[in-house]
């Protein structure tokens, strides 16, 4: 309803013939100037065309009343208004995508659900996902984050279809066990906060892969159970979970690794 | 009016090439194109994977725990796995330097050593020995608990955290002045 009033005043008619996108310059009320409040970011840069210079950490100050609330907001600012080099990735702006997932104050976290500190005193350091590697600036290398992701079958896999040749039902109880797993977005913010996996990335599967490997060995419709446990029977794989909890702390969606790769040390200690 | 900067046509070769007095004078375009700043080089699709492989080679790896804020989680697992590696040095040092020279690492011998110790020492030598021992008994009994499949939430984890850190210290001072 609020609106109405707003869709009944006429077009501002310079901006129409100027074709341009920027806001109407006169508004009905004068808005009082926000005060500046400036703050410090500090981000990693590397340009993979130098490949020679080191990595290092280049200072931006922006005034945060004229930067939305997100860490997000403010990179893009940045990229924007100041410096057209920096390299992020970024889409959905909600959390749902997880591109923008980064180390935030030494947290890692998606850059797009993270608010600015307003404490102008303090600066901001921002650095890609830790012990990756650098593609450029924040966008870290994850291919073999997602090749181990691929190496779980991460995909129903029951040889026998239903009898209606519908869809597999299950039972509301064995749905819930799903829940705290299936809505991993695989943003590898958990696997990067991992010791664990800075140090045997090569091996170890990390948490997110290891939740998602879980979260199919729980799914009642799945019949290859055993054989999913049997590739996570070794040394590597799942036992380098040492039960630190930076997975569970750092997930930006909340959710549990940390448990889910307990179940797993269980399931597999009953066998 | 449709001016040439609401449409981004600022720079002046674009002006030049838009404006119909010089559309006709190729020699010039070609003169003012030639003096472009960036150059692209034309390559076969086949080359990406080289240039892929080599920028590969050369990329550094992000910074970890040197940026990572120190947390609980992380920090007191560091110390569970010192503490418990330094316990096994002092156990096995021990062990074998009795094996090999039973006559001067024995009890009595030791307990005479440490008798003639100034206090400063002692006390020091006690801390040094208990504040592992202490941190490393009780965490190891709240990774036993993890093992169980109990106290696996962050509000879990810190609980338990605290409590042992806090059990540790209150040990180490009973140990010492045992």
């Amino acid at each position: 309803m609020s609106f109405l009033p707003r869709l009944s005043r006429p077009v501002c008619s310079s901006a129409a013939r100027h074709f341009s996108s920027s806001a109407p310059r006169a508004l009905a009320t004068p808005v009082a100037e926000k005060p500046v409040l400036n703050k410090e970011f500090k981000i990693y840069r590397w340009n993979p065309d130098e490949p020679a210079k080191k990595p290092t950490l280049q200072s931006y100050t922006i005034d945060l009343n004229q930067t939305g609330p997100m860490i997000l907001d403010a990179l893009i600012k940045i990229k924007n208004e100041m410096d057209p080099t920096l390299t992020f990735r970024r889409s959905c702006r909600e959390g749902i995508c997880g591109s923008c997932a980064m180390n935030i104050d030494g947290q890692n976290t998606l850059a797009c659900l993270c608010r600015i500190d307003r404490n102008g005193g303090k600066d901001t350091k921002i650095y890609p996902l830790p012990h990756m590697y650098v593609v450029k600036d924040l966008v870290p290398d994850l291919t073999l984050f997602y090749k181990q992701y691929k190496s779980i079958k991460p995909y129903l896999q029951n040889p026998n279809p239903p009898e209606d040749g519908k869809e597999f039902l299950q039972s509301p109880e064995d749905r819930k066990k799903l829940d705290g797993m299936y809505e991993c977005i695989l943003c590898a913010c958990c696997s990067t906060s991992c010791p664990s996996y800075w140090w045997n990335q090569d091996e170890y599967l990390g948490p997110a892969t290891l939740m998602q490997a879980y979260r199919w060995i729980a799914d009642s419709r799945d019949t290859h159970t055993a054989e999913r446990k049997e590739v996570l029977q070794n040394e590597m794989s799942l036992y380098r979970c040492h039960t630190i909890f930076n997975c569970s702390r750092t997930c930006p969606k909340g959710l549990n690794p940390a448990l889910a790769i307990a179940k797993i040390k269980m399931e597999l200690a009953a066998d | 009016m449709m001016s040439t900067r609401a449409l981004g046509l600022g720079s002046p070769l674009r002006k030049a090439i838009f404006s119909p007095s010089l559309a006709r004078n190729q020699a010039l375009i070609r003169t003012t194109l030639a003096k472009r700043a960036i150059q692209t080089e034309s390559l076969p699709p086949s080359a990406a994977v080289d240039i892929l492989n080599k920028q590969r080679l050369k990329r550094p790896s992000s910074p970890h725990f040197t940026i990572y804020q120190p947390q609980i989680t992380w920090i007191g697992s560091i110390f569970h796995r010192a503490t418990g590696g330094a316990l096994s040095a002092v156990l096995y040092g021990f062990s074998l330097a009795y094996l090999f020279a039973p006559g001067t690492f024995d009890s009595v011998h030791v307990v005479e050593f440490v008798a003639g110790l100034p206090d400063a020492v002692k006390y020091t030598g006690k801390a040094l020995l208990a504040a592992p021992f202490a941190f490393h008994s009780l965490n190891g009994m709240r990774h036993l608990s993890w093992d169980m499949g109990k106290f696996m939430s962050i509000k879990g984890v810190y609980q338990t955290g605290y409590t042992v850190l806090a059990a540790s210290a209150i040990s180490t001072i009973a140990l010492i002045f045992m």
